[in-house]
């Protein structure tokens, strides 16, 4: 028997050489092209922050149960663009917007605002709990959006889908400023994922964070991949090297590059995506 | 903690180690093909070696991406450079039992040249060198590393042999020059293949234990 | 040593000596007025003082107690008035409002809390004592009122733009409207602040006289209700002290002792309340 001969071969997994489709569905990283269904899209958006011009003509599709990731350098529109997704651009004033945003092909523009952003969450950069109790940020959005059913466990719930709850489920009623910065930020996360929202925005939820929390933090992306649609602003790319299954270049409101991340880091399209990429930029 | 990444690392091992069961066995099927004038059996070998090269770019391009978007340091880092090279190494010696089972073929043809003795000893330390090299990676030994390097004069000095051998047969009788001059090529290529299975073991060392034993006469600590 | 450097050291010394001897003053001005006052007001503060009307003129003994209470109402009335009011538009202007009315409601804002106490006094006293043709506590309570709206608002606004804008986001990322915003988030972050506002602001026109003498007037009885005039602190002080009567003098003395401990135990005990630990991080 040639697994006797070959110990190797019996235990390996592969049946056979043609095993390479196989390999596809592992890596993700390395899936050319994202057939899948989108959650969102973004369709020659043009922004303007009074007479500035901040975006042009940006389109970009968001695809479900995927992390997209958005990187640039400072001013180049990534967390604009971030902002016009869940309309929270619209709490300044002379904003103005043109061209479409799609959420599940119905444009956000025309949904009702506070219903739109309980479907599409927000973290923002520096963690912003209430000043309330743990339980009672958690909460929030599901008391001001009229939630049916056991408070208690929807708050579980969501903590749990945030990786706090062990940390905290014996001071659910302590403050929030209690727990620690990294502690927080997943609060803010657990407080978004409460309402359940199918699209998560992130606004470099790590740049407060130390390492070590920004681990736990991307390790959390991980795990609520298959249950939420994930975008990520972040100046550090190499994050977005290893967080995300597509990848945005912006550079002064223009979207130069959108590709899947293992393409983007290995082989980018554009000179300028190479030149920032390789830190030879500026 | 138990980083995402980890996962593809693994992938890479076992599609490594998957790429190395099918280069022994091409090796073993080679080896027999010659010591047993089998010509299917070398047909079998010579079929076999589309499926290892894709395996070698599949994995090559795996590294490249590992590379390219996790910030890997120290022992992953020293891992995946390693597999890197042992790929290469694997796919050099598959192409040396593709010639060895060309020679098998060109063999077939004519009669036995002599009783093999020396060539399927050869054939055995050299699979066995293969055997322990890639066991070493995934035990993380390093002493059955160095085990294998023990072992590449041995062969060395197996493949003068032989030489030595065929030469006298090819000069005393000219009819059997063909056969034995290919006997001599498939005894270079298992040395080839020897060697490489000692590359594999180096790397296996570094790996493990950071230090780079290649090139002993290289001084690494010039004044 | 050159004579120069002579010159800087003795002027940096003259200069040190003559600013520490005016922070010292100013400092000891209030230890003076507190020494003083309980000099003079400390060994007439008894019992009866608290819980006697006053007696009948020119006899001795009798307390304060109409007056206290009257205060007591005033203030309630004045709270009742000019809180909501004080909130609500500092609320509005935090929170809400364009270009040119904020900045409307602040200067007119500012500019009232510029106006002298007395004119405040005779505009309650053309408002309400006219059309009532009688004094009332009603009165002294609009009056005080009105003088607290303007440090509240100011107050509140600027407690509540000290609340983060990033606290504000997460309520509107969570798909809160404005109001709620406000009144969940906003408003319980900046709650302790504007608590303290608002008993500052209360301390301050306690001890508020002339809008008293045009409005509630006085009262040497209990004064039921709202509609009669009604005896508060300030005032009595203000008429004993100008009276004949030595009896009357030292009540002066320790009714300002009482009218400023309040004033005194107010304002310490709502700064430590303030500073003691942020309920909030401040951006």
């Amino acid at each position: 028997m040639m697994s006797d001969t070959f110990p190797l071969m019996a235990n390996s997994g592969a049946a056979a050489a043609s095993s390479t489709s196989k390999i596809k569905e592992h890596t993700p990283a390395m899936t050319t092209s994202g057939a899948n269904t989108l959650r969102m899209k973004v369709s020659k958006l043009n922004f303007f922050y009074g007479k500035n011009h901040a975006l042009h003509n940006v389109s970009m599709d968001v695809a479900t149960n995927k992390v997209t990731a958005m990187i640039g350098p400072s001013g180049c529109g990534k967390s604009t663009l971030l902002r016009t997704l869940n309309r929270m651009h619209e709490t300044l004033r002379h904003t103005r917007l043109e061209g479409e945003i799609a959420l599940d092909g119905v444009n956000i523009l025309t949904l009702d605002v506070t219903k739109l952003r309980r479907m599409v969450g927000m973290v923002f950069q520096k963690p912003n709990p209430f000043p309330k109790s743990i339980y009672e940020n958690v909460a929030y959005g599901l008391r001001i959006n009229g939630h049916k059913g056991r408070l208690d466990d929807a708050v579980e719930k969501s903590l749990r889908r945030a990786a706090l709850w062990d940390e905290v489920k014996d001071k659910l009623q302590k403050s929030a400023y209690a727990l620690s910065g990294g502690q927080q930020q997943r609060l803010c996360i657990a407080r978004a994922l409460a309402v359940d929202p199918e699209v998560l925005l992130l606004d470099e939820p790590c740049s407060a964070l130390d390492p070590v929390n920004t681990a736990k933090i991307e390790e959390l992306l991980f795990e609520l991949k298959p249950s939420c649609t994930l975008v990520i602003v972040t100046h550090n790319m190499q994050q977005a090297a290893r967080v995300s299954d597509s990848t945005a270049f912006m550079l002064n409101g223009d979207l130069i590059e959108f590709s899947p991340t293992g393409h983007m880091f290995t082989t980018p399209s554009d000179p300028r995506t190479e030149a920032y990429i390789t830190g030879r930029f500026g | 903690m138990e980083r995402h990444f980890e996962r593809s690392l693994e992938e890479l091992k076992e599609r490594l180690l998957w790429m190395g069961s099918l280069a022994e066995r091409a090796v073993h099927q080679a080896v027999h093909s010659v010591l047993d004038a089998d010509d299917k059996l070398a047909q079998v070998v010579l079929n076999e070696e589309n499926a290892i090269n894709e395996l070698q770019i599949e994995i090559d391009d795996r590294v490249v991406q590992l590379l390219a978007l996790q910030q890997l340091m120290a022992a992953d880092l020293r891992f995946v450079l390693a597999i890197a090279r042992i790929n290469n190494d694997l796919e050099r010696i598959a192409d040396q039992a593709v010639n060895i089972a060309h020679s098998a073929q060109r063999i077939v043809r004519h009669p036995r040249v002599k009783p093999y003795v020396d060539l399927p000893r050869m054939g055995e330390l050299a699979e066995k060198m293969m055997r322990d090299s890639l066991d070493s990676l995934v035990r993380r030994d390093i002493e059955l590393a160095r085990s294998v390097l023990a072992r590449d004069d041995q062969v060395d000095q197996l493949r003068d042999q032989i030489f030595r051998e065929l030469l006298s047969y090819m000069m005393g009788d000219s009819s059997v020059v063909f056969p034995a001059f290919e006997l001599i090529l498939v005894a270079k290529n298992l040395e080839r293949i020897a060697d490489h299975a000692t590359n594999v073991a180096e790397d296996v060392i570094y790996m493990v234990a950071g230090s780079d034993v290649r090139h002993p006469a290289v001084d690494r600590n010039p004044a | 040593m050159s004579a120069r450097l002579v010159w800087r050291k003795s002027l940096n010394v003259f200069m040190l000596s003559l600013t520490g001897l005016c922070a010292l003053l100013t400092v000891s001005a209030l230890f003076f007025i507190l020494g003083y006052l309980l000099w003079n007001g400390g060994k007439d503060l008894s019992w009866s003082f608290f819980t006697h009307l006053p007696a009948p003129v020119g006899e001795e003994g009798g307390g304060m107690a109409n007056a206290i209470v009257g205060s007591l109402k005033l203030l309630f009335l004045a709270a009742l008035i000019g809180v909501p009011i004080g909130l609500l538009g500092g609320v509005y202007l935090a929170e809400f409002g364009g270009k040119t009315m904020p900045f409307l409601v602040r200067y007119t804002a500012d500019l009232m809390n510029g106006v002298p106490s007395i004119v405040m006094g005779i505009f309650a006293y053309a408002l309400v004592v006219m059309p009532m043709h009688h004094f009332s506590t009603l009165a002294g309570g609009i009056a005080l009122g009105i003088m607290v709206i303007p440090t509240v608002l100011r107050n509140t606004e600027s407690f509540l733009r000290d609340v983060p804008r990033a606290m504000r986001e997460g309520a509107f990322a969570l798909g809160a409207n404005k109001w709620r915003m406000v009144a969940t988030v906003v408003l319980p972050a900046a709650s302790r602040g504007i608590l303290t506002g608002v008993l500052l602001a209360l301390a301050r026109v306690a001890g508020e006289t002339a809008p008293l003498l045009f409005t509630a007037f006085g009262n040497r009885y209990w004064s039921p209700g709202w509609n009669q005039p009604t005896s508060s602190l300030p005032v009595v002080i203000y008429t004993y002290a100008t009276g004949p009567y030595e009896d009357w003098h030292r009540q002066a003395w320790a009714a300002g002792l009482v009218l400023l401990g309040l004033v005194l135990v107010t304002n310490i005990l709502v700064r430590a309340f303030l500073t003691r630990g942020s309920a909030y991080e401040r951006a």
